[in-house]
């Protein structure tokens, strides 16, 4: 990669994209689009599988990418949030998973460079998503037998492995595996990401972004804020950061305990608030960047976006907002 | 502010700071540290396991060692199960796991589990570099700490300067080559027990101390644990010596920079609270300040009563008459005073020897009447004798001294023990001796294969009032008689004292008693041996128990003459067609997975001991009852539970101090039957016999459909052309025993001596257990999915079955030296044979497997001429040979 993302992290809060989500439900797609050419005689419905439409529609993907990076941002999310064998095996789609991946990181990758081009002193970067997928490693599904599990680690690890190769073959930069609500399955996305770096002789930057579900402050499976970064700092992060679930009212003791405690960049990318009585999120891109502001203020954050509900309007003024701000300085650790 | 510091995680972080207290590590949830714990996991009761987590992270744990290492547990699947079930219970989740494992594939299955930075216990450099590179790049991966035990391929360091070379040695590659955060690096600079009697023991806690502050110096971030309770292993049951051991231990520990260890926090006294004069000896002990140290600890630990934490010091009864102390020491077994109250007694009588005969013999006849009456039992006994011993011991130099000045010669009776000529076994033997010397008999023990020649020799010599024969296996019937003629012969008319598992009122009667017309008892056990003897010596009781029990014994002579008439037998030709009705046409045998030997030196005991049977332990012991019932007798419960903790105590020692090896050889082989031998071929072709085995046919008159069986018919007739295999074993447990006992016996203690051969018989027992079982499943593979418990085990529900010559169902000893050249036995197992097929050392199992569901223990039962003469021409013997051999199975007169 030409641009050192190390060293801009010295000089600036980087912007992440907002919500794909969000953006693509304003297509209002259905069956046919997501189907495309190719599933077309797939045995089972596809609507809703949005990474597979970086295969059938890469039209709106494409756009998307456009909108955020025109919006400010600096750092596309490959549209692969969904993108493992196990989360793929929802619509029996396990063996699309390479092509999801990596057609996902091209497309980011083609547009990214195409602004980069355009304006060389503000360098686009992709960030290859890798989602939780939809089982826990240290949870039961069960509440009859706690002793139970839906996925192992290493099937956990070998998705993520198979996830993570097609991303940096599509050309991602970045490998980002968020909206970890439990810190086991981030484990083995971690653990496969180490292997790839081992067999490809080479390492790219890894970010984390946990999930706190709730007011109490913990993960899904129940650790702390300061838990969750003490298992995930084995490997060298670029960034460990939260996401999801909360809007940033709510995520920001927990943004500010990783600000505390982090030896690596701090990152945060919330929900557009709360989602009301509809399940809409309807935080105005005004009032996220005013609470994202006072994030940055308090010098917490390294890497800023947004995560459900957020439009490249919230990302423009959090864009605006974090070129106003100098970014957290990672304290050297201290040797005792 | 972040600091370079050790991090952990469970649902909660866990930052240990230079600030940071002693980190203490829960080890309950340790199969081999609690038997609780163990248990609950082979009961599968996950419910009560979890509790016992949760009592450690409520107890003040805040690191959780769980540790699956069982030989009869699936380690890894427990692992997984036991930490998934910890996962869902937040209040135990909340610290960090260590996962505690000897075995990598159970370290991975763990780290699989965890989503929190744990902690893996533990990996070395035992199987060198390569090995320990491998196996840290993927804790590093998993993202836990590491515990690196002071290992490499030499061995365990037990020296300061092996201790500080391997984690140096172990440093450097794990922050240079892995790149492991130095300050996820815990060393275990292994924590050996002290004041175990053994001198090179004696710095063990110092170079721990002086290993850790080196680290801590030299090794920058890297922490030490260690396991503490290992310090006081030599104290076991003593709770508040080990109490006071292990706060004095981690006091110093810490001062050097210890800074987490698994420590058992219901087990730590106060280290102010410890009392000065323990805490001084303690201190002596752990950091070898005097060559005594361990003695005057071990002396003072004996007046230490109380249980956990409450330190009461029972020693009212010093403040009693020196005659009462006495008594108080022999009953309670208790050796710190006998010196001085001996001395003290000496100083009030006239001559030593009244010492003996007033106070030490009124302590004696107490025990002797509460042993008598049920009140005290067989291990306690045992250790009053051994004050006894000891008491005498002291008085001996003073009573040498008088008797160099007056020549007065008059002593107690005395009575020649021995185990026969072929014999090794003498457990009961030692037991009747010490019984007898704890009722004032002056004992001439031999020791065991001593030939007649030999015993009546020093029985003369020593001008003894009685001799003791002992023996346990059916060939020593015949050497008694032997030793009866031979007494007969020399004129003696000193009594004869018959006692061993295999003798009988019956044989005595029948073989021993018509030889010998002097006086001939047969003692059913120990307790028995001493009214016996009395009587026996007593002149005016001699008469009096002579002729009863020559009446005795000639009525039992002619019942047995008359009851044999009645018993009828049938011709061996007719038996042989009434075998055991097997079809084997339509049977397809099970290939065992090899051909030939395989050998298994130095097993290990520690997997072997699962597999005892705890029942026959107590019986040795003159304890009746079932295990674990007997711990629940109201009248022996107690005794049983303290001899069963001391069986378990020296069970850890062997372990720990690889006291007894335990070696094996097994042998499977293609064979067929022919008549009654069993044919042993050398390889599949079944063309060449490498040897026979010759089996006996009982010979009794059977009901409707009830075979006459032998051994041989459960495995196919060369007839059947079926294609069927014969396996073999020898196992012994009783390698290395002979310093153990010998040292135990230099020091007057019998309780300890009798105790490690009963462990070491019981070793062996389950040894042969494990290697059946293994046999099974795996190296025959006839039954590769059993699956049952000890107690099913014990009770032989598997099928198959592992006779062994010189049982019921193959009386001939003689059997044993076929079986051992087969199976090479001396050159594998150092195990050997004496004249008799006694195996040596005594603690040894040898048999066959047969393997086919039909097969099952019998007895043979008395057999016929016409079978014994079939049977010599079979193994190439004369008849007469055969019949010396076979004697106990004769239906007839020779």
């Amino acid at each position: 990669m030409a641009y050192d993302i190390q060293e801009i992290l010295k000089e600036r809060i980087l912007v992440l994209d907002g919500a794909m989500g969000t953006m693509i439900q304003r297509h209002r797609l259905d069956e046919e689009d997501f189907r495309g050419e190719r599933f077309k005689e797939h045995q089972y419905p596809l609507k809703g599988n949005n990474d597979l439409l970086s295969i059938t529609r890469p039209d709106i993907i494409r756009e998307i990418h456009e909108l955020y990076f025109e919006a400010g941002a600096d750092v596309a999310g490959t549209n692969t949030f969904s993108g493992t064998t196990i989360a793929q095996a929802d619509y029996h789609l396990e063996e699309a998973v390479y092509d999801i991946n990596f057609e996902s990181a091209k497309i980011a990758r083609e547009v990214a460079d195409e602004f980069t081009k355009h304006s060389p002193d503000k360098p686009r970067f992709v960030a290859g998503s890798m989602g939780p997928t939809n089982r826990t490693a240290s949870l039961s599904p069960d509440v009859n037998d706690p002793g139970f599990r839906g996925v192992s680690f290493d099937e956990l690890r070998i998705a993520y492995k198979e996830q993570a190769e097609a991303l940096l073959d599509g050309g991602a930069d970045i490998l980002l595996v968020e909206t970890v609500f439990d810190t086991l399955n981030a484990k083995a996305a971690v653990f496969a990401i180490e292997e790839i770096f081992e067999d490809r002789g080479k390492k790219w930057p890894v970010m984390v972004s946990g999930t706190i579900t709730d007011a109490s402050g913990r993960t899904l499976s129940g650790q702390t804020t300061e838990a969750f970064l003490v298992s995930l700092s084995h490997i060298s992060l670029l960034s460990i950061g939260l996401n999801c679930a909360l809007g940033a009212e709510q995520l920001r003791p927990y943004i500010q305990t990783l600000a505390k405690k982090a030896p690596f960049h701090v990152s945060a990318h919330p929900n557009a608030g709360l989602p009301n009585e509809f399940g809409e999120y309807d935080q105005t891109p005004e009032e996220m960047a005013s609470l994202i502001d006072g994030f940055m203020q308090d010098n917490f954050l390294n890497i800023v976006g947004g995560c459900c509900g957020t439009t490249p309007e919230h990302i423009r003024l959090i864009a605006e907002a974090a070129a106003k701000h100098s970014p957290r300085m990672i304290e050297e650790l201290i040797e005792v | 502010m972040s600091e370079v510091t050790l991090r952990l995680s469970g649902l909660e972080p866990l930052i240990v700071t230079p600030d940071s207290n002693f980190i203490n590590i829960g080890e309950r949830t340790n199969v081999t540290g609690s038997k609780r714990f163990a248990r609950l996991i082979k009961e599968e009761k996950y419910d009560e396991a979890l509790s016992v987590a949760r009592d450690q992270v409520e107890g003040g744990a805040q690191i959780l060692d769980v540790n699956m290492d069982e030989g009869m547990l699936d380690g890894k699947e427990a692992m997984v199960k036991f930490l998934n079930l910890i996962a869902a219970e937040p209040d135990i989740a909340r610290i960090p796991i260590m996962i505690d494992s000897s075995k990598w594939e159970i370290i991975e299955a763990g780290l699989q589990c965890i989503q929190g930075k744990g902690v893996v216990n533990s990996i070395s450099l035992k199987e060198g570099n390569e090995k320990f590179i491998e196996q840290a790049k993927k804790v590093k991966r998993y993202g836990a700490a590491i515990i690196v035990m002071a290992f490499d391929e030499i061995g365990q360091a037990d020296s300061y300067e092996r201790r500080i070379e391997i984690c140096e040695r172990s440093y450097r590659i794990l922050t240079e080559k892995v790149r492991f955060p130095k300050e996820d690096i815990i060393f275990d600079p292994n924590i050996f027990p002290v004041a175990t009697g053994i001198e090179e023991h004696n710095n063990n806690a110092l170079d721990f101390f002086r290993a850790t502050k080196w680290i801590r110096e030299n090794l920058p971030g890297a922490h030490v644990s260690g396991g503490v309770s290992n310090v006081s292993f030599s104290f076991r049951g003593n709770n508040p010596v080990r109490e006071a051991m292990h706060s004095a231990f981690l006091y110093h520990a810490i001062n050097n920079g210890m800074d987490m260890g698994i420590v058992n926090p219901t087990m730590l006294e106060v280290y102010d609270d410890i009392p000065k004069d323990l805490l001084e000896k303690v201190e002596d002990v752990l950091l070898n300040r005097r060559q005594d140290a361990t003695e005057r600890l071990l002396e003072f630990a004996e007046t230490v009563r109380g249980e956990g934490k409450k330190l009461v010091k029972d020693d009212s009864w010093r403040k009693e008459s020196v005659e009462k102390r006495l008594e108080h020491a022999l009953v309670k077994g208790i050796v710190d005073y006998i010196d001085e109250d001996t001395e003290e007694a000496r100083q009030l009588h006239e001559r030593p020897l009244h010492v003996i005969e007033g106070p030490l013999m009124d302590g004696m006849n107490v025990v002797g009447d509460l042993f008598g009456s049920g009140k005290m039992f067989l291990p306690q006994v045992v250790k009053s004798a051994r004050v006894m011993k000891k008491a005498v011991a002291y008085l001996l130099p003073f009573l040498e001294a008088e008797k160099a000045a007056n020549a007065d010669t008059s002593t107690a009776a005395k009575i020649l023990l021995a185990t026969v000529k072929g014999d090794v076994h003498d457990i009961g033997k030692n037991i009747v001796g010490v019984v007898l010397a704890c009722n004032n008999y002056d004992i001439v023990d031999m020791g065991v294969m001593v030939p007649a020649d030999k015993i009546l020799d020093k029985a003369m010599e020593e001008n003894v009032d009685a001799i003791g024969l002992s023996g346990l296996i059916t060939p020593s019937l015949d050497e008694m008689v032997t030793v009866a003629k031979e007494m007969e012969r020399r004129k003696m008319d000193i009594p004869l004292l018959i006692g061993g598992a295999t003798t009988s009122r019956i044989h005595t009667a029948v073989k021993i008693d018509p030889v010998y017309s002097g006086s001939i008892v047969h003692v059913l056990d120990a307790s028995k041996s001493v009214p016996v003897a009395g009587e026996l010596i007593g002149k005016e009781t001699y008469q009096g128990i002579f002729s009863r029990t020559k009446e005795e014994y000639a009525r039992l002579r002619e019942d047995h003459a008359n009851r044999k008439q009645i018993k009828s037998y049938i011709p061996y030709e007719n038996a042989k067609l009434n075998k055991t009705a097997i079809e084997w046409s339509d049977k397809t045998m099970v290939k065992p997975s090899f051909i030939g030997n395989k050998v298994f030196k130095d097993y290990s005991i520690e997997e072997i001991r699962q597999y005892i049977d705890w029942t026959p332990f107590f019986s040795t012991w003159m304890l009746k009852g079932k295990y674990p019932k007997i711990f629940g007798d109201k009248v022996i419960g107690e005794e049983a539970k303290k001899l069963f903790d001391d069986a378990q105590n020296v069970l850890n020692d062997i372990i720990a101090d690889d006291l007894l090896y335990a070696n094996a050889v097994i042998g499977l082989y293609p064979a067929n039957t022919i008549d009654d031998d069993i044919e042993v071929y050398t390889d599949e072709s079944r063309s060449e016999v490498l040897t026979r085995f010759h089996f006996l046919r009982q010979q009794g008159k059977k009901g409707n459909d009830l075979p006459n069986l032998s051994l041989a018919d459960f495995v196919a007739p060369k007839s059947s052309g079926k294609s069927d295999y014969l396996g073999a074993f020898a196992v012994t447990a009783g390698v290395g025993i002979e310093p153990l006992v010998k040292k135990y016996e230099t020091d007057h203690d019998d309780y300890n001596s009798i105790m490690i051969k009963a462990v070491a018989d019981r070793l062996a027992e389950a040894f042969a257990e494990l290697m059946h079982q293994k046999v099974r499943k795996e190296f025959w593979g006839y039954a590769s999915s059993e699956n049952f418990d000890n107690e099913a085990l014990i009770k032989e529900k598997y099928q198959g079955i592992r006779p062994a010559p010189g049982y019921p169902a193959c009386p001939d000893h003689t059997e044993k030296g076929t079986l051992f050249e087969l199976l090479e036995v001396e050159k594998n197992t150092g195990m050997s044979l004496t004249e008799s097929f006694a195996m040596y050392p005594a603690a040894s199992v040898s048999g066959f497997y047969f393997m086919h569901e039909e097969a099952k223990y019998f007895g043979l039962g008395k057999i016929e001429k016409d079978q014994v003469e079939n049977y010599a021409t079979r193994k190439e013997i004369t008849t007469d040979e055969a019949e010396k051999w076979l004697a106990p199975n004769l239906a007839y007169d020779i």
